[in-house]
């Protein structure tokens, strides 16, 4: 057997490094050691266990008829007075059902790095929590959240898709 | 110092790549594309012999050792057909010197009684006639590719004298259809193993020093939380799950803490927070954006922030401190990442609309623009900083691409379908 033909002299060295838990090469030279990795999947050093994770939980309604999306500009990250409507709506809504929570979502276009946006996105959920909470809504009811560039509206690399990516989604729980 | 084993060859048995000879000569077996430029590239000539007994192995553990070598850029295939060499072999060097091989390794592969597999192999100088010795590997199936490519880091260092990175991991994120998977791939893209797979988007994921836990941010709970994942067992504990949005983990160079971005207190600002959970520390406090952070061997963490009023790369001391501006040209330099020894930043800065992959020398701040794309993301340096992972999209895909920190030489990165995007290279695993 070939197995013999290797140095017992580094029986020891080989021994005392397995002591030591280094190494699972073992030198040429040395008598061929079996090393099983750290504790790990059926004894492989490179397994990796998966894990599935399924779908999450829908959305309960809103106030009725009203427009859950703020759009905004390139580049900003305030309120157009456009959406102050939409926006009062919401505001009543969320006085008047004092159990309902709403969950404010900042998106950004798909431009630049993912985690950036997500930041930049979070300025925009901020930007409509700020304008909710002077409209009399406890901050205890909203959340401010972002998704970056992650959940575009609109797929596409257009300045249009662009401009219906840039918004904040108003859900409600 | 290593080596310097092999004497110098004369330049005439060295290769010169000139640029246009694109993937010129690559073997069949190699799946990925490896693109080289510049002009007087010299590549060390090299004869993989198939080991012995390796017709009968799950794995052709030559090819894969000869495919790291030459993605590296350091090394060009030598034919070795009729070659019938094992590890104890004595090979006619004289043969191989006509071959116009520098280098020769030689092995074998056999199944034990147990069902693991015992890979061999010995490397040697055919140029000096010497034997620089080998290794065995005793393996299960699944850990073949590993030994192989455990055989390919030790000629690297060998003949390079530097440590090889074939044996390393690296995670990614992939979309495919509505569905989000974090992958954990050997260092060539190969042998994709599944993390986790969501409906709902994951990002930034973040080798833990001793490369069993990646922390990454998971979006499955309809907002970006905070999670490190166990993958030999896929045990997960949320890390951060604060009101707002919780993002951009960091590990410290101990795996003890991790900063974190927070929006828990207004804005995005930088946290640090114990690996095993807890109350969060406030980093710093500003008035604008504090994202992206990154520990460096320097004691800095580097991060990008908009208190200069555009996203610059910026580093403070890892206990807080007063933060120093690190780029300075161009109005949106983000996602940095530090070379192990802090000499080199990666990060991503936009020149005239492209997002491009740029390196900046932290002693001179000389900044160099690496690629030709436009949608370069998500820089990670190798543990051995001579190469960086980056993600970039190329006629509307999103691909993962390996370049050398002097972008003379990239590979694309073999994987599935569907888009792959955020990549981060796993440390040096054990020998």
């Amino acid at each position: 057997m070939k197995y013999f033909q290797f140095n017992r002299m580094s029986l020891a060295l080989v021994a005392a490094a397995l002591v030591v838990g280094c190494s699972s090469g073992v030198k040429l030279n040395d008598a061929p050691v079996s090393d099983q990795g750290a504790a790990s999947t059926n004894g492989s050093q490179s397994a990796v266990a998966p894990v599935d994770l399924n779908a999450t939980q829908g959305t309960v309604q809103g106030p009725v008829g009203v427009a859950r999306i703020i759009y905004f500009d390139f580049d900003s990250y305030t309120v157009k007075p456009e959406f102050q409507s939409v926006l009062d709506a919401h505001a009543r809504f969320l006085k008047s059902h004092t159990a309902t929570r709403v969950t404010l979502e900042g998106n950004t276009d798909e431009r630049g790095g993912r985690e950036y946006n997500l930041a930049l996105g979070q300025k925009r959920a901020d930007a409509v929590r700020r304008a909710l909470g002077l409209l009399g809504v406890p901050e205890s009811q909203m959340e401010a959240v972002s998704f970056g560039k992650e959940k575009p509206a609109v797929q596409g690399s257009s300045e249009d898709a662009y401009a219906k990516n840039r918004r904040v989604e108003l859900t409600y729980h | 110092m290593m080596f310097d084993h092999l004497p110098k060859p004369p330049l005439s048995r060295r290769q010169l790549i000139a640029f246009g000879l694109l993937g010129c000569g690559l073997p069949a077996f190699a799946q990925f594309r490896v693109e080289i430029s510049g002009v007087g590239l010299t590549q060390m000539p090299i004869a993989i012999a198939p080991l012995r007994g390796e017709d009968a192995s799950p794995q052709k553990i030559s090819q894969i050792v000869m495919a790291d070598l030459e993605r590296s850029g350091r090394f060009v295939g030598v034919d070795t057909s009729g070659a019938q060499l094992d590890e104890a072999s004595r090979p006619d060097l004289a043969q191989w010197r006509e071959r116009k091989a520098d280098a020769l390794s030689v092995g074998s592969i056999g199944q034990l009684a147990d069902g693991r597999w015992d890979t061999r192999f010995r490397l040697w100088d055919v140029v000096r006639g010497q034997d620089l010795s080998g290794q065995s590997y005793v393996v299960t199936r699944a850990d073949l590719r590993l030994a192989a490519h455990h055989i390919a880091d030790y000629i690297y260092e060998k003949l390079t004298g530097e440590r090889g990175i074939f044996s390393t991991r690296i995670a990614y994120i992939t979309k495919v259809g509505s569905r989000y998977s974090l992958w954990v791939a050997d260092a060539d893209g190969e042998n994709a193993q599944s993390a986790l797979s969501s409906p709902e988007p994951i990002i930034s994921p973040a080798w833990s020093p001793s490369g069993s836990q990646l922390a990454y941010v998971s979006f499955e709970s309809r907002k970006p939380v905070v999670y490190v994942h166990d993958i030999a067992t896929g045990r997960r504990r949320l890390i951060a799950n604060f009101r707002g949005s919780n993002s951009a983990p960091a590990w410290s160079p101990d795996g003890r803490t991790l900063a974190v971005t927070l929006s828990r207190d207004g804005g995005s600002q930088l946290y640090t927070i114990s690996s095993s959970g807890g109350e969060p520390t406030r980093l710093m406090q500003s008035a604008g954006i504090d994202t992206e952070p990154t520990y460096a061997s320097d004691g800095k963490i580097y991060f990008v922030s908009d208190r200069g009023g555009s996203p610059q790369i910026y580093r403070v001391p890892v206990g807080g401190g007063s933060p120093e501006r690190v780029t300075f040209q161009g109005n949106y330099n983000i996602s940095p990442s530090v070379s192990p020894d802090a000499q080199t930043l990666a990060y991503i800065s936009r020149v005239g609309g492209a997002f491009k992959l740029h390196v900046m020398d932290l002693k001179s701040h000389t900044a160099t623009a690496l690629t030709d794309t436009s949608n370069d993301e998500h820089p990670s340096f190798a543990p051995n900083g001579k190469l960086i992972v980056y993600a970039t999209r190329q006629q509307g895909k999103e691909m993962l691409m390996t370049t050398t920190v002097d972008g003379k030489i990239k590979a694309r990165l073999a994987g599935q379908g569907g888009d792959i995007r955020e990549p981060a290279w796993g440390p040096f695993t054990r020998q």
